[in-house]
């Protein structure tokens, strides 16, 4: 039996434990505890550990999908979770320009440093204020040929999307 | 769809970096504390700016930048209130008050002067309405962005706002291919060329700094600045030791088929959730 996982990072508050939700099969086991910094009173409470997802593939190949924020302080996460990485899907609220440069910052790290495929998804498209994702591309500084799609984690089509699109870029590294 | 938000989130500088790289048309619209202003561009380029509470007519324009009197300015304030600046700048014209450049250049720097007070805000909310041109009275212009970039970028001081903005010096630079771009045409300091001639996707940013003798803050300004003008993009250094195991070790001992196995029966389970 083998197991792989694909990270799914991101800012806070833009969309991680959604996503994985949308598609893991069983409840995501979220670590969470309760902040109380003014700054992150969007929520009741966030994810400061992670999130855990499952997808049986059949029985010899389990994915996992973990959830991580990727900020400053949980550095020392990276290399528990890059551990059978297959590749990463940078999760960024289309809708909160204040996230940007906290999403570029979380996006050059993880590229630098963990060498597998990734995709970018400029996710909650469904909301009237979601800036368009080709303008995204330009104030997230994402060259041409990254991959930056637009999501939205409540639909399950749209997250099937993702993954379908970070998988074919992996197959493509591999098949060279 | 939506492009907006607030300045202390997203600045001046990097709108001006969006708007020139995407060639967008329309009108950026920035709330201050104390002002608003309007900044009109075409295809990527600025055409027009006005700010709120100020005469942005053209007699007051021509009147600042010392082309007419004040007594002119006066007359013109006083019987031209029913005509546009266009009709305005051709009177003026015909009549060898002022000629074509004195009218575009004045103009270019009233503009000017409208985006240089923007970078001095720190709070605002903009909103960008595509396709809005220039009022039809006024006077257009055409006018590159990436000079003005690169003075805005130069005033980013502080050092946790760069820090942000560059968080990872190992990182090294490549040249983008904007087609269009020269950058012979740029007004770059000296210290900005000399970033310029470091840059090759073997140097990290640190290393440049240090072939430079600049300081941290010396280096990140520079680079913030060539990052935000679109001139150059950050690369991951060639030969960077990777310091965490990549696909490589994930599907260590398969072979290429067994591997290309394995992922295409995540893709067939995933098409079938
Ligand atoms: N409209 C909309 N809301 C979303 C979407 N994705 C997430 N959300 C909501 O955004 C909030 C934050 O999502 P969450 O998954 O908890 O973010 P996390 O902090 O990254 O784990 C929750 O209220 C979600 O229901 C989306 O695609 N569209
Ligand atoms: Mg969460």
């Amino acid at each position: 039996m083998q197991t792989v996982k694909m990270v799914v990072t991101g800012p806070f508050n833009s969309g991680k434990t959604e996503f994985i939700q949308t598609v893991s099969e069983i409840d995501v086991v979220s670590t969470e505890r309760k902040i109380s910094a003014e700054a992150e009173k969007v929520k009741e409470s966030t994810t400061v550990a992670m999130d855990f997802g499952r997808i049986t593939v059949d029985d010899q190949l389990v994915l996992y999908l973990f959830g991580t924020p990727g900020q400053k302080r949980f550095d020392f996460m990276w290399e528990i979770l890059s551990e059978g990485m297959l590749g990463f899907i940078v999760m960024i609220d289309s809708t909160r320009p204040e996230t940007f440069r906290e999403a570029r910052s979380i996006l050059e790290t993880f590229r630098a440093y963990a060498p597998t495929p990734y995709v970018v998804a400029a996710n909650k498209q469904d909301m009237d204020d979601a800036w368009d994702v080709e303008d995204m591309r330009i104030a997230l500084r994402l060259e041409n040929d990254v991959p930056l799609l637009s999501a939205v984690a409540r639909d399950k089509e749209s997250v099937k999307t993702v993954l379908i699109e970070l998988l074919t870029n992996i197959l493509n590294e591999i098949s060279g | 769809m939506a492009l907006k938000g607030n300045l202390r989130d997203f600045t001046i500088t990097q709108l001006l970096n969006l708007v020139n790289l995407a060639k967008k048309t329309g009108t950026l619209v920035v709330e201050g504390a104390n002002q608003s202003a309007r900044i009109t561009f075409r295809e990527g380029k600025l055409a027009y700016a006005e700010i709120s509470n100020e005469d942005n007519g053209l007699g007051a324009v021509l009147h600042k930048n010392k082309i007419i009197t004040r007594a002119q300015y006066n007359t013109i304030s006083k019987r031209a209130k029913t005509i546009s600046d266009k009709e305005l700048g051709l009177m003026l014209i015909n009549a060898g008050y002022v000629d074509q450049r004195d009218v575009i250049i004045s103009l270019q720097n009233h503009f000017m002067d409208i985006l240089q007070r923007l970078f001095s805000w720190v709070e605002g909310i903009f909103y960008f309405n595509p396709g809005e041109t220039p009022p039809p009275d006024r006077i257009p212009i055409k006018m590159d962005l990436e000079n003005i970039i690169i003075e805005g970028s130069r005033r980013l001081r502080e050092w946790e706002q760069l820090q942000d903005e560059l968080p990872n010096l190992d990182l090294a630079l490549k040249f983008t291919d904007r087609p269009g771009v020269n950058i012979q045409n740029l007004n770059m300091s000296v210290e900005e060329w000399k970033v310029v001639s470091y840059i090759n996707p073997k140097n990290t940013i640190r290393q440049i700094g240090k072939a430079a003798k600049m300081s941290e803050m010396e280096i990140r300004r520079v680079v913030y600045s060539l990052l935000q003008a679109g001139l150059v993009e950050l690369v991951r250094p060639e030969g960077m030791v990777r310091t965490l195991p990549g696909l490589d070790q994930t599907m260590a001992g398969k072979s290429k088929e067994e591997q290309e196995n394995l992922v295409n029966r995540l893709i067939g389970r995933i098409r079938q959730l």
